[in-house]
């Protein structure tokens, strides 16, 4: 046997809650060679966990390995006996989830749990474990290697508990490993960290791999093949650089060119407007007591300004904790500001929404990022467009159902949708209507919250075009807040970065390419690239890491 | 895309019970027919001694034989109904309602109206339910709707407590956050936006409050503070007849087992309700 993975024909039912048994893979066959890190790449629900899951033997709750084998290393996970697997896994085959966070226990030691697996396999001595540990902690390039296993989950950062995340499936010396999305919860300028990592590791202990994720850009960087997997079955197979320069199959094609910046007509739209659409005066707000400055005790946003013209977009840019989702509460007066003024089209408003006219909640409005709580579950979709036009305008009857047809035809969706409920839409709709909400009130701004953040890349492509066509149709401005600088750059005339509650920068299209402010320049490098020689060819200033890496 | 046709589409009554719920339904149904057409069903005047004897045996004359004065068992089970359930019924609405709808406005309020309502409920909590009907008897005396409102008083305070929990979770809801940045009322609020996420848990509550309720009922009335003679509950007529239980007679067996069949069929119900209602989520 050459191949140190061989799946065959491998098929996994799934009971639904209603009851009823649907083949969720049907029929997959996969070979990993030894030393080959292999990437799984869909979109979610295409069966890439579940086919890394069955690798372990292991099928979630409510699904069942019904047909096909799976022989790692020789013996078949799916004929084995649970005792038998309970063996292997820790031992031949390892685990790396995607939220470390989460697979941690928080009440002991970070060594007590990385060395755990060799207690239970009696592997060996606890104290030889721990010196291979701390080797494992300096070959992941982890700060401290030597003490950093005394430290509790939550003394040490996202990015650092994913890596020993890693160490705690090396520690068993598996010849495979498997990683579950494991850098998708990170920020990018965290996430190059953590992959160098991987990558050095796995190269030096010649271990083979299985690394599932959405994101094309990263699994470039370290697969050396790609399967991409759509609906339970394989849609192609090949080397990394074949699959990058001349996919095959329609739904790869469509992945890559979800990748490329459309062309966008930035050019000729409103330009010399005098006043501007939305003016943000040295903003402030947080969380917290009011202290003696005025200033509230947690101070998430802090003199923050900025204008925004009429039909131009602007991009709020950071990492997670920078305060941009909390300017955006800000300015939409969910979050009183406790400083500064928000002028809307000239005219000051109220910091509270509570104290603003029902005009001016009107012309503003919000759309956040999770579709699936932002739409009320017991309502059908008619009722969640509708009630901002009986509110707003005092739409009833006739005229407002007219209207909600127009509205989901604007965000191309069939006007049968608008007696469902939100369960019975798939992401991509529901993040339609969530849109559609906002158009109802007829805003003239509207500030969109990391809205293709929980998207597969394919969709969310196609909700950054449905709003370009949106804004050319009605006239329309957008704050776009994310963390994903490509979506932001697809979209925005201009680009605010913050760090740390503060805007460190503020670009133009042209300036994207040639940041001044050394975080932007770390976080606009740090973008995963499709070019798998991306990572390897990588120089970031080291001082820079220190200063703003995160970690 | 397939275009479906863009007709409202019929929502099919998919409700199906369990046998034992639908036992339970058709047990709490009858007692319900009961109490509804009692005066019409009694065989005789509730009030009327129709036996020389008192704790007759069941003939065929009398079904459930005859009580401490030698009036009929069945005809006094049959009227008590009314009172059982009537009161225990009027008693849960007002309860619930006023709960439930105290409860949602707590949540999401918020600030000092949670405070003061949440530790004002907490403080009726504290107080044990029995020894606070006693008082409230002592105090007004014991009428039908002293007893409905102090039934509802003591029950009023769970379910506020039940609605605010379940409302605080939906509180936090983005949908809630659009809503409030649209400029929704408190009003539009609670009861467009967080009572329809949070009604079937609340209707499940309902009916085990409604259980509560009964059984305080018939232990206020056992105990003397309920339903006054000459009309009687189900509770009171274990009372009346409690010497009969060295006689064997039905007249003490009958009521307890009218108040065991009610509450049990109901918890039954609640447990074996379709999964359509029971589910939290819709």
């Amino acid at each position: 046997m050459t191949n140190l993975v061989e799946i065959r024909n491998l098929r996994v039912e799934a009971t639904t809650d209603s009851g009823r048994r649907i083949e969720i893979i049907g029929g997959v066959d996969l070979d990993i060679a030894k030393g080959e890190i292999v990437a799984l790449i869909g979109e979610s629900g295409s069966g890439k966990t579940t086919i890394a899951l069955t690798l372990m033997g292991y099928a979630r709750p409510g699904c069942k390995i019904t047909g096909g084998s799976v022989m790692v290393d020789g013996s078949d996970m799916a004929a084995l006996s649970e005792g038998q697997r309970q063996r292997i896994r820790g031992t031949e085959v390892a685990y790396v989830p995607q939220s470390a966070a989460a697979a941690f226990n928080p009440s002991a030691k970070i060594m007590d749990q990385v060395i755990e697996v060799t207690r239970i396999h009696g592997l060996m001595p606890p104290a030889k474990a721990r010196l291979r540990a701390i080797e494992l902690f300096r070959a992941l390039s982890l700060p401290d290697p030597d003490n950093i296993g005394d430290r509790y989950p939550h003394q040490v950062s996202g990015g650092q508990l994913q890596r020993l995340a890693a160490a705690m499936a090396l520690i068993g010396d598996p010849k495979l490993m498997i990683f579950d999305e494991p850098t998708t919860a990170l920020d990018v300028t965290t996430q190059i960290e953590v992959l160098k990592a991987f990558k050095s590791v796995m190269r030096a202990g010649g271990i083979a791999g299985v690394y599932v994720s959405h994101d094309l850009a990263v699994v470039a960087q370290i697969a050396d093949r790609i399967v991409v997997l759509k609906d339970g079955a394989v849609q192609e197979t090949g080397t990394t650089q074949d699959i990058l320069s001349t996919p095959k199959h329609a739904y790869t094609q469509e992945l890559l060119s979800a990748f490329e910046p459309k062309h966008f007509e930035f050019s000729g739209r409103n330009e010399a407007s005098a006043a501007p659409l939305l003016r943000i005066e040295n903003v402030s707000s947080g969380y917290g007591q009011i202290q003696a400055d005025g200033l509230p005790l947690v101070c998430a946003v802090r003199s923050v300004g900025f204008d925004l013209q009429k039909g131009r977009n602007l991009g709020i840019i950071g990492e997670s904790g920078c305060g941009k989702s909390t300017l955006a509460r800000t300015i939409a007066g969910m979050l009183p500001a406790s400083a500064g003024k928000v002028l809307f089209a000239g005219e000051q408003m109220p910091p509270a929404a509570t104290n603003r006219s029902r005009e001016q909640l009107r012309q503003m409005q919000i759309v956040f990022q999770s579709a699936d709580t932002a739409l009320n579950p017991a309502k059908p979709i008619e009722d969640i467009i509708g009630r901002p036009l009986t509110f707003y305008h005092g739409m009833s009857g006739k005229a407002r159902s007219k209207r909600v047809d127009e509205i989901l035809d604007m965000v191309r969706l069939p006007k049968s949708l608008r007696y469902r409920h939100p369960a019975e839409l798939s992401g991509g709709q529901k993040q339609r209507v969530n849109f559609a909400r906002a158009l109802a009130a007829d805003p003239k701004l509207i500030i969109c919250d990391e809205i293709t953040s929980a998207l597969d890349t394919v969709v969310a492509a196609a909700i950054i075009e449905l709003l370009k066509e949106l804004q050319r149709e009605l006239d329309l401005s957008y704050i776009f807040i994310s963390h994903d600088l490509s979506v932001v750059k697809a979209i925005c005339d201009e680009i605010v970065v913050m760090y740390r509650g503060e805007k460190v920068e503020q670009l133009t299209r042209e300036g994207i390419k040639a940041p001044v402010h050394p975080y932007s320049k770390l976080l606009f490098s740090s973008v995963p690239e499709l070019d798998p020689a991306w990572l390897d060819n990588l120089v970031l200033e080291p001082d820079l890491i220190r200063q703003y890496g995160g970690l | 895309m397939t275009q479906i046709a863009a007709s409202k589409p019929v929502r099919r009554f998919d409700y199906t019970f369990s046998l034992v719920g639908m036992i339970a339904l058709a047990v709490i149904l009858f007692w319900a027919i009961v109490a509804i057409f009692a005066p019409h069903l009694v065989p005789y005047s509730p009030g009327k001694i129709v036996d020389t004897d008192y704790f007759g045996p069941i003939s065929s004359k009398l079904w459930l034989g005859s009580d401490y004065l030698g009036r009929d068992m069945l005809s006094r089970i049959i009227m008590g109904a009314r009172y059982t359930l009537g009161v225990a019924l009027a008693g849960v609405l007002i309860a619930s309602t006023s709960g439930v709808v105290l409860g949602m406005a707590a949540a999401v309020l918020g600030g000092w109206v949670d405070t003061i309502l949440s530790r004002f409920m907490d403080a009726m909590l504290s107080i044990p339910s029995k020894l606070f009907g006693l008082v409230v008897v002592a105090a007004v005396g014991s009428s039908l709707p002293a007893l409905i409102l102090t039934l509802a008083f003591i029950y009023a305070p769970g379910s506020f407590r039940f609605a605010r929990s379940l409302a605080v979770n939906v509180n936090t809801m983005d949908f809630i956050a659009v809503a409030r940045i649209r400029g929704e009322s408190t009003l539009y609020l609670v009861g467009a936006e967080i009572l329809p996420n949070i009604i079937r848990p609340v209707l499940a509550d309902f009916g085990i409050r409604f259980v509560f309720i009964v059984l305080l009922l018939s232990g206020l009335s056992f105990l003397g503070l309920g339903v006054q003679p000459p009309l009687a509950d189900w509770g009171a007529l274990v009372h009346e007849n409690i010497q009969s239980l060295s006689y064997a007679s039905a007249a003490v067996i009958a009521p307890s087992v009218a108040i065991a069949s009610l509450t049990i069929s109901v918890n039954l119900l609640i447990d074996n309700l379709p999964r359509a209602i029971r589910d939290r989520s819709a």
